[in-house]
């Protein structure tokens, strides 16, 4: 990161408990244009919630996120951080995308439709130019030709990438990755991997939460590792994984098992 | 097998005890069926068949839009809202839907003027209750206010089978509660709501014929007051029920066409075609005579 241009996330302070459970206890972290951070850790220990308050799918107790410098979900009035009208937290999520764990996709519409949908709807989009940008989308994730199916005929790996495509469709500045791969067939893990690893390589900025530690290996300009709802250590994946400094990183990656080479 | 020839055995006694009373129905001199058929047209039914019709409508537009506003206050955050609707859902489907039609047609004797205005302040409008509770209004405030406490619950019901993860993918995909709720939640939670709802219809279309206690002159109360006068009571009941049948048929039939488009998407759901239910449909080997014991 370099020291003169301002993060394009900028995550503060974060704080959230549900009733006496402490899953963010003070989280700060910042992600560059163009970066791609993997958040790893064990279940429980905050990385989905982190990622959630980003988009403010969860509000935070305390702490803020800026988004290319605008803060998400409040604004500041007489010093005091004041929620957001719901129609300018919808015009904010429009520049963050998100790829659930379960994909997420409209059950009634088609793959097309389901991304020409908010482009049409939110960004009010025509309907050629938002067809034309979606089957390009389509080909980039490698699904020409299911533009008509619907999405339980397709397989769990071939869902979540038309729920890449859809996200993709907003044009974000950023996309929020809540474990992609934790839903799918052992077969089907890999593709949507591939996908994504195209995506880092053409500059997209990505905060991925995962328990793939090859793909982070391999992919992410820096591992975050976050247990008890704080970062207990980050840096490059070289660093992170392969020579964790701290012991719960350690014992984290030992229970895991670190596995075999890169992904393809 | 002693299985199968006591099967037969009851398939065949079924059947004659059918034909016995179909042929007992149909021959029977007391049904008088050239009565059935002097009154199946007249044009004095033909305005209850009608009659009836526009109460259903009525009241189930009603109960529909009472039944989405009870349904969205129980699924808001608000309190208030919350115990509201569950108030009125605890009155209007705890007493009976005759008792509430009854109430509504006696309404001038517990509020004798009706009027608009301040509560507790003055009035801008009023009118004798008489005046403006006539018996229609009464039946369709008697039908839809107690229909509304059912359709809540089908709404309801609907509103929550659909996954959580549809309002967060649409959130973060930047639409608003109204646009997710319109394009995304109630798309698909219509599969939910309408088989019920369907129900719903033909319950109302029968259960119009209570209003007759109030003399509203819908189909049942329209065959009454001809059989009050020349006696042929069970002829014209007959004519009576061969209209609601027609009607209620015709519903199934819309039923089915509306099940099929909001199955959409969910090939699972798609119900069978007529053909199919029927039981002449090619694609169906199993039929009520198949067996799988011939092994």
């Amino acid at each position: 990161m370099s020291a003169t241009s301002a993060p394009l996330v900028r995550i503060e302070g974060l704080c959230k408990r549900y009733g006496s459970l402490r899953v963010l206890d003070g989280i700060d972290l910042d992600v560059a244009t163009g970066e791609v951070v993997c958040i790893i850790g064990p279940s429980g220990s905050g990385k989905s919630t982190m990622l959630r308050c980003v988009n403010h799918l969860e509000q935070p107790d305390y702490g803020s996120v800026r988004v290319d410098g605008e803060l998400i979900g409040v604004h500041e009035r007489r010093g005091r951080l004041v929620d957001l009208p719901a129609q300018e937290l919808a015009r904010q999520r429009t520049a963050i995308g998100m790829v659930f764990q379960a994909f997420n996709l409209f059950g009634h519409m088609t793959v097309l439709e389901n991304i020409v949908e908010a482009p049409m709807r939110v960004l009010g989009q025509d309907r050629a130019a938002a067809r034309e940008h979606a089957l390009a989308l389509l080909e980039h994730v490698r699904l020409v030709g299911k533009t008509d199916a619907y999405p339980r005929q397709l397989s769990g790996g071939q869902q979540q990438r038309v729920a890449i495509a859809r996200a993709l469709a907003m044009r974000p500045k950023v996309m929020l990755f809540d474990e992609p791969t934790s839903a799918l067939d052992p077969e089907t893990v890999g593709e949507v991997l591939s996908v994504m690893k195209l995506l880092a390589d053409d500059g997209l900025t990505m905060l991925v939460v995962t328990h793939e530690i090859d793909f982070a290996r391999d992919v992410a300009d820096r591992v975050v590792f976050v247990d008890g709802g704080r970062i207990i250590e980050q840096g490059p994946p070289a660093e992170v994984i392969d020579h964790p400094r701290e012991e719960r990183t350690q014992r984290f990656l030992a229970r895991i098992g670190t596995g075999a080479g890169p992904v393809d | 097998m002693v299985g199968k020839t006591l099967a037969w055995a009851i398939r065949i006694f079924v059947v004659l005890v059918a034909v016995e009373v179909g042929s007992t129905f149909l021959t029977s001199e007391s049904l008088q069926w050239s009565v059935v058929w002097s009154y199946l047209f007249d044009t004095n039914v033909l305005n209850g068949v009608w009659r009836t019709i526009e109460l259903t409508v009525i009241a189930m537009v009603l109960g529909c839009i009472i039944g989405l506003v009870l349904a969205l206050m129980r699924l808001s955050s608000s309190a208030v809202f919350g115990s509201l609707a569950t108030a009125y859902i605890w009155v209007f489907r705890g007493t009976p839907v005759l008792v509430q039609i009854l109430f509504w047609y006696n309404l001038a004797s517990f509020l004798p003027d009706l009027s608009i205005g301040i509560p507790f302040g003055p009035d801008f409008a009023s009118s004798p209750t008489n005046d403006l509770v006539t018996p229609l209004v009464a039946a369709c405030l008697g039908l839809g206010l107690n229909e509304g406490a059912y359709m809540s619950e089908i709404f309801r019901a609907g509103i929550l089978s659909v996954d959580h993860g549809q309002s967060e993918a649409s959130a973060a995909l930047g639409m608003t509660r109204r646009q997710a709720m319109r394009r995304i939640i109630v798309p698909q939670a219509m599969r939910v709501i309408v088989p019920p709802t369907g129900n719903q219809v033909i319950s109302m279309l029968k259960g119009t014929s209570l209003v007759s206690i109030i003399s509203m002159n819908e189909l049942l109360y329209t065959v009454q007051v001809i059989y009050s006068r020349t006696f042929e009571t069970i002829p014209l009941l007959v004519v009576a029920s061969i209209w609601y049948l027609v009607l209620t048929t015709v519903l199934s039939i819309g039923q089915y066409f509306i099940e099929r488009h909001y199955a959409r998407g969910s090939s699972r759901a798609v119900p069978l075609s007529w053909r199919e239910r029927l039981g002449r449909g090619t694609t169906q080997p199993e039929g009520f005579f198949s067996h799988q014991e011939a092994k």
